[in-house]
C-alpha cells in the first residue's frame, strides 16, 4: 500500500479529479494549502504599492492505493495538474504501514479501495 | 350590499370623530409651541442625519476591520465601539461645552452647558434655529465620537487597549473640542478669521490625520514592517465598511445645513459628486501605475473624495466637486504610495495619507472653488475673485496642524507615563484579540 501525496495548482484540481476517476480511483482527501516552492510568491498590490508575497495557494491531494494502482495513480495526477510552467507542483509517495476502515474494522488491501 | 355600505359609513364617521378629537390636543400643543419655531422637516432631517452620522463609526469598525490581519481584527472593533460609548459620555458631560459653550476669548467654551445644563427642547439660535437644541447637541456628538476613532488606523494591531480608552478621552477634551470651538463656535477665533469648513474638514479630518501621524511615529512600526506583513484579513469587510461610511456621510455633510433644504441637497450632490471622481481617479491610477485596478485602491478613492468635499461641501458647486475629487486622488496616492514607503513610518491604515492630506486638499480646494452663488453665507474662492480666502484656509490649516501634532505628542507621552502605550512584542505576534480581549473573531473548527 501507499500514500500519494500531491501539491498542485488550485486550478487544475477539476481536470486531476477527473482524471482518477477515469483511472477507476475515486477516493480522495483534497485540502486548500498554503506553499512556496522555487518559482517564490506572485507579488500582490495592496493600496497601490506591490508586496511580495512570501507564501501562494495550493492544493493538497492526498490518495491512499494499493500497489497496483500506485501508477495509474500518479499518471492520472500528473496528466491533469500539469501545464508545463513552473509551479506545477509535486508528487510524493509514501510506504503505507497500516489502514483500517473505521464502520467494519476490515483492515488492509480490503480497507483502501 | 347596503348593510356593507352602512357599516364603511359608520366606520368612517367613527374614524373622523377619532381623528376630530385627536386632533384638537395636537393643534393646541402646536400653538403652545409657536413660539421657538421649531421646524419640523429641519427637525426630521437632522435626526435622521444624526443616526446616518452615527452609523459611521461602526462602518469604520468594518473599514479598518477588514484591512488588518485576522488576530487583531475584533481589537479594531472594539476600539471604535468603545469610542462611540465612551466619547457619547464624554461628550454630554464636558465636550459639548467646551465645544459649544459661552465663548471665552475665542479659545474655548464656558462651562454653561455643562452636563447639559439648560440644554432642552428650545433651539439655540446662535446655531440651529430650528431644531431643538438637543438635537443639534447630538447630532455633534457623532462628529465627536467618530473623529478619535479614525486616529486609530495609525496604531492597529500594536497599542494597549487600556491605553488607547485613557488617549481618546485626553485626545477629545484637550484636541478635538478646542479645534471644534475654534472652528463652529460662535467668537472662536478660527471662525472669526472667516474659515470656512462646512462640515468638518479642518476639526475632524486634519485634526484626526495629523494625530495619526504623530501616533505612528510616537508609537513605532509594528513588528516586521514593512517586509514581513499580512495583506489585508477580509477586503469584503473593507468595502462594506466604506459603502457605509459613503451612506452615512450624506448625513454628515447633507446634516451639516442643519436644515431639511437646498442647501443640504446640494451638501448631498457635491459629496457623492466628488466621492466618484475620486474612486473613479483612483482605480485608473492603479490601472496605468500597477498595471491593474484594484478594489482597496477603488475604496481608498471614494473614502479620499467623501474627505476632501467635507469642508467645500456647502459651498462648491457639483462640477467644481469632480476637480476636488480628482485631485484628492492624486494627492493623497502620491502621499500613500510613495511619500510613506519613502519615508517609512508605518502610518498602518494610512489615515494620515487619506484623511490628514485630503483633508488639507479639501481646506485648500474650498479656497480655490467657494462660490457664494451655492451659499450666501459663505464666501468666494481664488477661482470665483477672492484670493484671500485661500490665505485664510492655509492660515486655519496651519494652526490645526501645529495644535493637534503638539497636543497630541504630549498626550501620547502622558498616557506612556501612565500605563505604557505598546503591547509586548510577544503580545503583538499572538495578536491584541486574544491578548487585550480574550476573544477570537474567527474559530477554525465550527
Amino acid at each position: 500500500m501507499k500514500y500519494i501525496i500531491a501539491i498542485i495548482q488550485p486550478d487544475r484540481l477539476d481536470e486531476t479529479l477527473d482524471r482518477l476517476e477515469e483511472k477507476q480511483i475515486h477516493l480522495v482527501t483534497v485540502t486548500e494549502v498554503m506553499g512556496r516552492g522555487r518559482q517564490k510568491g506572485i507579488s500582490e498590490v495592496y493600496r497601490s504599492h506591490k508586496e511580495a508575497g512570501s507564501l501562494l495557494r495550493k492544493v493538497k491531494i492526498e490518495v491512499a492505493v494499493n500497489e497496483e494502482f500506485v501508477k495509474h495513480a500518479v499518471e492520472a495526477i500528473t496528466a491533469g495538474a500539469r501545464t508545463g510552467n513552473i509551479g506545477d507542483g509535486k508528487i510524493f509517495v509514501v510506504d503505507l504501514a497500516q489502514c483500517v476502515r473505521i464502520r467494519t474494522g476490515e483492515t488492509q488491501n480490503v480497507a483502501i479501495g | 350590499m347596503k348593510d356593507a355600505w352602512r357599516g364603511f359609513k359608520g366606520l368612517f364617521t367613527a374614524l373622523f370623530v377619532l381623528a376630530g378629537t385627536a386632533l384638537v390636543p395636537a393643534i393646541a400643543f402646536a400653538e403652545e409651541a409657536a413660539a421657538p419655531t421649531i421646524d419640523t422637516g429641519d427637525t426630521a432631517w437632522i435626526i435622521v442625519s444624526s443616526a446616518l452620522v452615527l452609523l459611521m463609526t461602526p462602518a469604520l469598525a468594518f473599514f479598518y476591520g477588514g484591512l488588518v490581519r485576522k488576530k487583531n481584527f475584533l481589537s479594531v472593533l472594539m476600539q471604535c465601539f468603545m469610542a462611540a460609548c465612551i466619547i457619547t459620555i464624554q461628550w454630554i458631560l464636558i465636550g459639548y461645552t467646551l465645544s459649544f459653550g459661552t465663548d471665552v476669548k475665542g479659545l474655548i467654551g464656558g462651562l454653561n452647558f455643562l452636563a447639559l445644563a439648560g440644554v432642552g427642547a428650545e433651539p439655540n439660535a446662535d446655531y440651529a434655529a430650528t431644531i431643538p437644541h438637543t438635537l443639534f447637541m447630538l447630532f455633534q456628538c457623532m462628529f465627536a465620537v467618530i473623529t478619535p476613532a479614525l486616529i486609530l488606523g495609525a496604531f492597529a494591531e500594536r497599542m494597549k487597549f487600556a491605553a488607547y480608552c485613557v488617549f481618546i478621552v485626553l485626545w477629545a477634551t484637550l484636541v478635538y473640542d478646542p479645534i471644534c470651538h475654534w472652528v463652529w463656535a460662535v467668537g472662536g477665533f478660527i471662525r472669526t478669521m472667516g474659515a470656512l469648513d462646512f462640515a468638518g474638514g479642518t476639526v475632524v479630518h486634519i485634526n484626526a490625520g495629523i494625530a495619526a501621524l504623530v501616533c505612528s511615529l510616537v508609537l513605532g512600526k509594528r513588528t516586521g514592517f514593512p517586509k514581513k506583513m499580512s495583506p489585508p484579513h477580509n477586503l469584503p469587510y473593507a468595502v462594506l465598511g466604506a459603502g457605509l461610511l459613503w451612506f452615512g456621510w450624506i448625513g454628515f455633510n447633507g446634516g451639516s445645513a442643519l436644515g431639511a433644504n437646498g442647501l443640504a441637497v446640494n451638501a448631498f450632490l457635491v459629496t457623492h459628486v466628488a466621492a466618484a471622481a475620486a474612486g473613479l481617479t483612483w482605480a485608473l491610477l492603479d490601472w496605468k501605475i500597477n498595471a491593474h485596478p484594484t478594489m482597496l485602491g477603488m475604496i481608498t478613492g471614494v473614502v479620499a473624495g467623501l474627505v476632501a468635499i467635507t469642508p467645500a461641501a456647502g459651498f462648491v458647486t457639483p462640477i467644481d466637486a469632480i476637480w476636488i475629487g480628482i485631485g484628492v486622488s492624486l494627492i493623497c496616492y502620491f502621499f500613500v504610495a510613495v511619500v510613506k514607503v519613502k519615508m517609512g513610518y508605518d502610518d498602518s491604515l494610512d489615515v494620515f495619507g487619506v484623511h490628514g492630506v485630503g483633508g488639507i486638499w479639501g481646506a485648500i480646494a474650498t479656497g480655490l472653488w467657494a462660490n457664494k452663488t451655492v451659499n450666501s453665507a459663505g464666501a468666494d474662492g481664488l477661482f470665483y475673485g477672492n484670493p484671500g480666502l485661500l490665505f485664510i484656509q492655509l492660515k486655519a490649516v496651519l494652526i490645526t496642524v501645529v495644535y493637534s501634532a503638539v497636543v497630541t505628542f504630549i498626550l501620547l507621552k502622558v498616557v506612556d507615563l501612565i500605563c505604557g502605550l505598546r503591547v509586548t512584542e510577544q503580545e503583538e505576534r499572538i495578536g491584541l484579540d486574544l491578548t487585550q480581549h480574550r476573544e477570537a473573531a474567527y474559530t477554525t473548527l465550527d
